[in-house]
């Protein structure tokens, strides 16, 4: 089976629907607050009451934009909206206002990794403002199917790629990517259990080296990146299969079943929807001018590309720079954390050590983490100045600073009685005694078996109750020594 | 565009409505006289006129992003053929065919 996949090559495109955080809906001003009880955030025009007009709420304007920037897209001008037009209980306009001919974003693209690791651009054809449909609820009530239509009318982005993807991987990089931007933008939490992400997969094959397309299949209903992935390789399989059989490819729209681990039909292209699409005449067109997109692109968040090429900069390694930017909370704690100590390497190790272990340990996010930017950065000086061992700063101290995070640190090291002794006169007493301990040793080490000084700084330590900086300990034992030679 | 009994048929499907067959003969009267008054534009030379949209040059007016509650649930409700306590209800959408 593996080497007759690799004489097909998948085509592969994917539509992405983002549901915008916004307050009020797109184009009314009920609330979208997820999880309310059924049909509380609804008005006359979500509802779809006759006589009832749209009106276009500005931030989903604004979040078209900051999307498009952070997409390397052209943004329209002229923006004028349109009606689709399907008939399902849960729409109650009986049409979707969204945008046909004049999307706001055109082109542009993201950058992923591909299945090997490698850089690779994925290409958008469009990113489209639309709203939400209701939810249709088929398992509460045996004989009815009942709507909740708080979601009617909530904003959605449609993002719409180029069918550059060619396995399973490169979609779910894809994905991942696109919920880290809409998380850094702060345009929605991007969440896709929640169904705040959503994404279609338009999927064929061809033989290698043919420029006409297989005929293409649409999967839906996927709840997680992983499925989307399991989704595309179990269909590349499939149509594969099937056409190597004699068979031939059926255009339909296919479901992934997560429990089977396959997809199956759901509709197949004979009532294939005719949306008949028409200019919604109840809006007058949304001009984007220049000025406003210049407005929007200086109040941008940091974008996880600017930050990963900024730590790399600061000369962490490409691992540290993707963690620590990885998820958008992380980034700004970091990012606080260096606004308090130059010691970006040491810093970079504190969140993906201690602090990252304890957060995993306790399943919680890194807004409740307790202990401030602050307070890690002065652990750090501590520690750089020889103050205190990085085992005690990252081990007792961080955990009586976790127990109670008002303590000064400085004072914690000293009632916890950590602080080293680094000064030379206090410690030299300690390596006197130790040499003069090992009269013998002390011959062989002039004799030259170097291998004996940690013998004399494991005596040292003792000396000092554990106390001593190895660092200065160890150039003082080794100073001692050449003296007597 | 002629329009026969089938168009009549899947424009009623797609907006799910039903019609007797006496009901269709006059929809496909009434429509064809409809598009051959439209028609009447195709005899004019229309090169280069964009369609016509929208009735002034006004640009959308936006609205800020700000909740204002209008309707409580049980206005939402009342209107409804059919309805409990907290949802719309509808008849059963079976959605899934089998393979």
């Amino acid at each position: 089976m593996e080497d007759i996949l690799k004489n097909y090559e998948p085509v592969i495109g994917l539509e992405i629907h983002v549901q915008l955080n916004t307050l009020s809906k797109a184009y009314s001003s009920d609330a979208t607050e997820y999880g309310a009880m059924p049909n509380t955030q609804v008005n006359m025009i979500s509802l779809g009451h006759p006589g009832t007009l749209p009106r276009v709420n500005e931030k989903v304007i604004e979040y078209a934009v900051r999307l498009g920037i952070a997409c390397n897209c052209t943004i329209r001008e002229r923006n004028e909206y349109a009606r689709k037009n399907y008939f399902y209980a849960d729409l109650p306009k009986g049409y979707q206002i969204t945008q046909d001919t004049t999307p706001i974003c055109n082109g542009g693209y993201v950058e992923i990794k591909d299945a090997d690791g490698k850089d690779k651009k994925i290409h958008l054809t469009r990113i489209h403002m639309e709203e939400d449909s209701g939810k249709s609820i088929h398992d509460i009530d045996p004989f009815n199917t009942l709507i909740d239509l708080n979601r009617a009318g909530v904003p959605l982005l449609e993002i719409v790629s180029e069918p550059e993807f060619r396995n399973g991987q490169e979609a779910y990089n894809y994905l991942a990517e696109m919920r880290k931007l809409v998380r850094y933008l702060d345009i929605s939490d991007g969440n896709m259990e929640e169904g705040s992400l959503r994404c279609d997969v338009n999927i064929s094959v061809r033989p290698v080296g043919r420029e006409k397309f297989g005929t293409k299949v649409e999967v839906k209903n996927m709840n997680s990146f992983r499925n989307v992935q399991k989704a595309i390789d179990y269909e590349i399989k499939r149509q594969v299969e099937l056409i190597e059989s004699g068979g031939e490819v059926v255009q339909q729209t296919r479901t992934f079943d997560a429990a089977r681990g396959s997809t199956m039909v759901l509709r197949a292209k004979e009532d294939a929807h005719d949306y008949r699409y028409f200019p919604e005449p109840d809006l007058q067109p949304v001009i984007v001018r220049e000025d406003y997109i210049s407005r929007v692109k200086d109040n941008l968040p940091p974008l996880p590309k600017e930050l990963f090429n900024k730590y790399r900069e600061l000369g962490l390694n490409e691992y540290d720079a993707s963690l620590l930017t990885e998820s958008k909370e992380v980034a700004l704690y970091f990012e606080n954390l260096i606004s308090h100590t130059g010691n970006y390497k040491a810093a970079a190790n504190w969140i993906m050590g201690p602090v990252k272990s304890y957060l995993n340990d306790k399943a919680m996010h890194i807004e409740a983490f307790p202990i401030t930017a602050e307070k890690i950065a002065q652990l750090i000086e501590m520690v750089d100045a020889g103050k205190v061992s990085n085992s005690a700063a990252s081990g007792e101290m961080f955990r009586a600073l976790i127990e109670n995070p008002d303590q000064d640190p400085a004072t914690l090291a000293k009632e916890m009685n950590l602080i080293q002794e680094s000064d030379a006169g206090a410690l030299m007493e300690h390596v006197h005694a130790a040499l003069a301990k090992y009269p013998e040793k002390v011959e062989e080490y002039k004799a030259g078996k170097k291998g004996l000084l940690g013998l004399f700084m494991g005596e040292v330590m003792k000396l000092s109750g554990g106390k001593a900086d190895p660092k200065v300990a160890s150039k003082l034992v080794q100073q001692e020594l050449e003296k007597q030679q | 565009m002629k329009i026969d009994k089938k168009e009549v048929e899947k424009l009623a499907h797609l907006a799910r409505l039903e019609f007797t067959e006496e009901e269709k003969e006059s929809m496909v009267a009434d429509m064809d006289k409809i598009l051959g008054f439209v028609a009447k534009i195709d005899e004019l030379d229309l090169e280069g006129v964009e369609p016509l949209v929208y009735m002034t040059d006004e640009e959308a007016p936006l609205r800020k992003d700000v909740v204002v509650e209008q309707s409580t649930r049980e206005e939402a409700l009342k209107n409804a053929p059919d309805r409990d306590t907290d949802y719309f209800r509808v008849p059963k959408v079976v959605q899934r065919k089998g393979e």
